[in-house]
């Protein structure tokens, strides 16, 4: 066995040597997912095609497991390592599982980054975020005010009221209040992620505040439920239901007019970015803290102490596009 | 006995009176016809299940798997109505299925004489790790349904809307089995003296089937009027559900020993925590301390119920056995 493999990994060195002559003419590019035939990987790898028909001298290898699970990561990256790819961006299953089988990639001269689902500091050369809380934040309080010219009274329908991701992002919305004159929050309810609770309470809200124009929910759950308690209630339309949500959920409350608008990031935009960075990585582009990497049509990534970085605000979904991405997550 | 029951209804009703009232000092929309039928709806499916919670508790079992069931049954009306199956043929394919849910319970209760707390236990996790695999974690959304699928709940008759008019039909179908049918005091019999019970011909693991049978049945009811109504199915819908729904007996004064507890008590009590859960977002309370003041009601009300529970009755029925 032992035999078999230092022969295998003679021919993948062989080849690795092999495959630097021809470096100049096409990079190869592995994009890790989670798991194979999840509709939001899908299209993320439909994003990394884009950027590499963008680029020219790029193919990009989709790949990852069966099933979501760290040990056949670690497959795949064993396996690409021997085919000897330019570089892996990974969406991990285990922060901390896949690290020592990147760092055994980084060690043979791959680029190595992660997006989406990160690794540990050491098993990667940056971390892409789909977004930030700064961001989403900034994002949902302007979703809302976007379709409220002349102010009025908002809402917040939360998930628990003990959820981190859900407090921070509150919490940055609230930084950014001065921004948007004439909207005010008037409370903040929490249905704890469960359907019956975040109906009662979207219907609560409507009851308590009459003069509601939007109701703000930042969590997949509630704004279904708040969206259908807006719909029952007769007031579609007149109280928008807005936050983050997902495409197929979201679908028929936008067609219905509950919801103008929502937002949450664009697994395209994701794909893309993670491979033109990892393109010019590899290309000699350097990962340190305070440092930009340029992400072609999406800007430049600027990275923190932890070297990771977000890519953009949260893509906003409304009636022009929710079918075509209905269909992929 | 009767008296005693009257008088337990006539408290909780004084009680749920009193709260409104209290609720009314600083939220008057809330008391109005239209809030009050709406609130009625939304305690429909709990009023249901409380019911089908009862019967079960009666003959000394629990069922743990209702919520788990509806939300099954749920997922499958979902899953029928995207393949175009008519509503009238899914709504006679949930209350069978829920029923069969409901005998896997009972069976292994009745024929395997595992405790009923242990069994329903294990099928809750069983019906929910299903529901993952056959939508594959995958969620059914609003636009995925039919118009007449979401609609038959909401279908407005007299005023009340036909999920509310389903409960009040299912409360008087359980007030006629429990007092007036052989199985309805069969369940009082089985539970409050199992012993004496096999002396007068009853069949007590039989009886519990049946008691566990009817509660599925009712659960798959109530999963499509679930689904139907907040429009969304996934794996985890009416989460923790089953434990709203054993509140409202105890509150009800369903003996968790089994042997008492009436149809006026069980959908009062189930009225009593749909008031609350209606009522605490609207009447600007914190939310951090809204957990706490819904336990707090229920523990007050069910050591109320434990005070009135010691009739003497019992303990003679107790030292006979």
């Amino acid at each position: 066995m032992s035999i078999l493999r230092k022969a295998l990994t003679t021919a993948a060195l062989a080849s690795v040597l092999l495959a630097g002559a021809a470096q100049a003419e096409t990079k190869r590019i592995a994009l890790v997912v989670k798991a194979l035939g999840i509709g939001f990987f899908e299209a993320a790898a439909k994003g990394a095609e884009e950027a590499a028909k963008e680029l020219g001298d790029v193919e990009i290898i989709y790949t990852g497991p069966t099933d979501t699970t760290a040990e056949g990561q670690i497959e795949v990256i064993n396996a690409l390592i021997a085919q000897g790819v330019d570089a892996i961006a990974i969406s991990a299953n285990d922060p901390d599982a896949v690290a020592p089988a990147l760092k055994k990639a980084m060690d043979r001269g791959i680029t190595v980054i992660s997006w989406d689902s990160g690794v540990a500091k050491d098993g990667r050369q940056m971390h892409l975020n789909p977004s930030s809380s700064p961001l989403i934040g900034n994002m949902i309080i302007k979703l809302a005010a976007d379709n409220l010219p002349e102010g009025g009274e908002v809402a917040v329908l939360s998930a628990t009221s003990t959820s981190t991701n859900q407090n921070t992002w509150i919490a940055e919305m609230n930084k950014v209040m001065g921004n948007y004159p004439g909207i005010t929050v008037v409370g903040t309810v929490y249905g704890d992620d469960l359907a019956d609770k975040s109906y009662r309470e979207a219907q609560g809200l409507m009851q308590t505040y009459p003069n509601l124009k939007a109701i703000i929910a930042p969590t997949s759950v509630g704004i279904v439920a708040a969206a259908q308690a807006v719909t029952d209630a007769g007031k579609a339309g007149q109280i928008n239901v807005t936050g983050l949500g997902l495409p197929s959920e979201m679908a028929g409350h936008v067609k219905s007019g509950a919801s103008k608008s929502f937002a949450i990031w664009n697994p395209i935009d994701l794909g893309y970015a993670a491979a033109t960075i990892a393109y010019n990585l590899s290309n000699g582009a350097t990962a340190e803290a305070g440092g930009t990497i340029a992400m072609g049509r999406m800007g430049d990534v600027t990275l923190d102490d932890n070297l990771e970085g977000a890519m953009a605000d949260p893509f906003v979904y409304d009636a022009s596009n929710v079918d075509e991405f209905a269909s992929i997550f | 006995m009767t008296r005693l029951f009257a008088s337990r209804e006539a408290l909780l009703a004084g009680v749920i009176a009193l709260l409104l009232v209290l609720i009314a000092f600083r939220f008057p929309g809330f008391v109005t016809p239209a809030n009050l039928a709406s609130v009625f709806n939304d305690t429909a499916p709990l009023i249901i299940l409380a019911l089908a919670q009862m019967i079960v508790i009666l003959t000394r079992c629990i069922d743990l798997s209702v919520a788990a069931n509806l939300a099954l049954t749920g997922m499958v009306a979902a899953m029928l109505n995207g393949m175009g199956v008519p509503l009238a043929l899914i709504l006679c394919g949930v209350v069978m299925l829920g029923a069969a849910m409901g005998a896997v319970n009972g069976l292994l209760v009745w024929k395997l004489d595992i405790p009923p707390i242990v069994v329903t236990l294990g099928t809750m996790t069983i019906y929910r790790g299903i529901i993952f695999l056959i939508s594959d974690g995958k969620w059914i959304n609003a636009h995925q349904m039919s118009d007449g699928f979401k609609a038959l709940p909401r279908i407005a008759f007299l005023g009340l809307p036909m999920m509310s008019w389903i409960a009040i039909a299912i409360t008087l179908g359980f007030a006629v089995l429990v007092g007036r049918t052989a199985l309805g005091r069969s369940f009082f019999a089985v539970g409050g003296n199992p012993h004496a019970a096999v002396y007068t011909g009853i069949n007590v693991g039989r009886t519990q089937f049946a008691a566990f049978v009817i509660a599925g049945a009712m659960a798959g009811l109530t999963g499509y009027l679930w689904v139907a109504r907040y429009a969304v199915a996934y794996v985890d819908i009416a989460g923790g559900f089953e434990l709203d729904v054993v509140a409202a007996c105890v509150i009800g004064g369903v003996s968790i020993a089994g042997g008492m507890g009436s149809v006026g008590g069980a959908v009062l009590g189930a009225l009593f925590l749909g008031i609350m859960k209606n009522a605490l977002p609207v009447v600007g309370i914190s939310p951090f301390w809204q957990l706490a003041i819904s336990g707090a009601a229920i523990i007050i009300a069910v050591a109320f119920n434990a005070r009135q529970g010691r009739a003497p009755g019992r303990i003679i029925l107790k030292e006979a056995a």
